[in-house]
């Protein structure tokens, strides 16, 4: 007889799969009208979902034959991704009306990311790492071409698909080099192999740059951004903005997991590749995104910008790099989703519109929201006394730390060139005369989420320790586990 | 007597996925063409994931291959859905036709 596996720990995942297919249930039983309660019910599942996660899980504990790992690092990043979901439901429930694509598949989706993103992040063994990652990434190959009756989102969601699927592949043969070469895909089992030194073979460091390319492929890292611009400015607004957030929260999460967990000691084999992978970033971000129109295409340039910084603390590999990377991708989700909010309501008689010059005299026609994108376009520039500021801060001092002082220099060179388009945007909506003025009111959810993440990013120096120390404490379980 | 190793599969399995690669990069014809190259990536994968596990005398690698087979029944089925979705919009499906972002 086997003995059942422990499920206190999953306890999360199982209680958001459950909701899941009962919302599918009751989508089907009730009909598109009910897509607006389904969206409701989504938000309230997260927010349970939340709450099992804070109240259950206290000390780390693995579980499933140690393919599921429950810590404090799962916790916090669980917690980041719930919250950007949850968002994103929010601003989408008005536009999804609005554009007449109002089916109550688009919540129930956006909850199956978000489940496959809390596996990948608790991901124990190489094979929930792929059942997760595939999880979500299939939900948001479908999300991405949810408009299906356009040109543009099709376009999107086929090349996302593409490039997902190229993606997961080569993930998936890096996984398989690494268990021909170790005999085991679990990662406590990997790490104590690895521990005890001995010859890294060739094959193994293949497996590692295969997983590594893979991995950077999900947080959009140059060279395996192409799909980026292109897929952001396709995809529904709203969608952007879902994936401009939880899932990047998700693929640094696992990128940390996997690079920090079981191949921490194999640290001189992957630093440079992360290394270089963080500098290009970091380098496409500032200059491609400068040449650009359509606000969308910008904030992939950003995104890709923001993983490049996000990821020196990665290539730092220790406590406090972690702890830096925490630290960004909690404010990086604050900054992107205010903004995203500020983009879903760019509209003019009606109508969406995407250029950053539709933005021109936004202070004089709508002063609250032109103040809200100027703080975010200032904290996305590094400015301080903004949150963007603690965020680069946290992840150079580690870079300073770990020595790393090429990449600390290129990061702050280029966070100087970035300046230059976000910087455009404030001088746009402050110095240009208006164009046209955006549709009135903006509406209640947008109004709020805006508010939110503008007080959160403005006034974050005044309070920031409880972030602070969650991400401390998130980094040492990561690295103690 | 002429002796099939691990080898004889590890080098069938990479040049499956270096073809598998290929044919999405230098394909210019058809999109199907590249769900077909996806496949064949993933089923690269598995001779290699087979070819390890009997080596090794260890089960997981077969279990991981039930499990690959499955998803990648489920992306097929989400690829093809989103080219339905394509074609109809444009009444193509041309790699070279897919340009209509670009920057």
């Amino acid at each position: 007889m086997t003995q059942m596996p422990d499920i206190a720990p999953a306890l999360p995942e199982i209680f958001l799969a459950l909701a899941g297919m009962a919302l599918l249930m009751l989508g089907v039983f009730k009909g598109d009208r009910s897509t607006r309660l389904v969206a409701y019910l989504t938000v309230l599942s997260f927010v349970v979902a939340g709450f099992l996660l804070v109240s259950t899980v206290e000390t780390p504990s693995r579980t499933f034959g140690g393919m599921f790992v429950a810590d404090d690092f799962a916790v916090f990043m669980k917690i980041l991704s719930l919250l950007g979901s949850a968002l994103a439901v929010i601003m989408s429930l008005e536009f999804i009306e609005r554009e007449q694509m109002a089916r109550f598949e688009f919540p129930v989706l956006f909850l199956f990311a978000t489940l496959g993103m809390m596996l990948m992040i608790s991901a124990g063994s190489l094979l929930s790492l792929y059942l997760g990652l595939e999880l979500q990434s299939l939900s948001l190959y479908v999300v991405a071409a949810f408009r299906r009756d356009t040109v543009r989102s099709s376009e999107a969601g086929l090349k996302y698909f593409v490039l997902g699927a190229l993606s997961s592949g080569m993930l998936l043969y890096g996984a398989s080099l690494i268990y021909g070469f170790t005999g085991t895909i679990d990662f406590v089992r990997l790490a104590e192999t690895f521990a005890e030194g001995g010859q890294v073979g060739i094959g193994l460091i293949i497996g590692i740059v295969f997983i590594a390319a893979g991995l950077a492929f999900k947080v959009s890292a140059v060279p395996f951004h192409m799909w980026t611009p292109d897929v952001y400015e396709g995809a529904p607004t709203p969608v952007t903005a879902f994936f401009a957030v939880a899932p990047k929260v998700a693929a640094i999460a696992l990128f940390l997991r996997v690079m920090v967990g079981p191949f921490g000691d194999l640290v001189l084999q992957w630093q440079q590749i992360v290394v270089v992978i963080s500098i290009l970033s970091m380098l496409l971000g500032a200059y491609a995104a400068i040449n650009q129109t359509n606000i969308k295409r910008l904030m992939a340039y950003s995104s890709i910008g923001h993983m490049g910084y996000a990821l020196i603390g990665l290539a730092a590999g220790t406590e406090r790099g972690v702890s830096g990377v925490l630290i960004y991708m909690a404010i990086y989700l604050a900054m992107n989703v205010g903004t995203f909010a500020c983009i879903l309501s760019m509209r003019v008689n009606r109508r969406m519109v995407e250029g950053i010059n539709d933005l021109a005299g936004l202070s004089k026609t709508n002063p609250l929201m032109a103040l809200s994108l100027a703080v975010f376009m200032f904290s996305m520039a590094g400015i301080p006394p903004l949150a963007g500021f603690f965020g680069k801060l946290s992840v150079f001092l580690a870079a300073i730390d770990a020595q790393l002082y090429t990449l600390a220099i290129i990061g702050v060179l280029t966070s100087v060139v970035g300046a230059f388009y976000y910087i455009r945007i404030v001088k746009l909506m402050y110095f240009d005369d208006p164009v046209e003025s955006f549709d009135r009111p903006i509406g209640r959810d947008m109004t709020l989420v805006l508010t939110g993440t503008g007080l959160f990013t403005a006034f974050f120096f005044l309070f920031p320790a409880p972030i602070m120390d969650a991400a401390t404490r998130a980094a040492q379980s990561l690295l103690a586990g | 007597m002429f002796e099939l190793g691990l080898s004889h599969y590890l080098t069938v399995g990479a040049i499956l996925f270096t073809l598998g690669i290929l044919g999405i990069f230098l394909n210019r014809k058809n999109v199907i063409i590249i769900l077909m190259s996806v496949e064949l990536m993933l089923l690269a994968v598995n001779i290699n994931l087979v070819a390890f596990s009997t080596h090794l005398g260890d089960l997981v690698g077969q279990i991981f291959t039930l499990f690959v087979l499955t998803v990648a029944a489920a992306e097929a089925a989400i690829g093809l859905a989103i080219l339905v979705v394509y074609f109809r919009n444009r009444g193509t499906i041309e790699v070279e036709e897919i340009h209509l972002m670009k920057g």
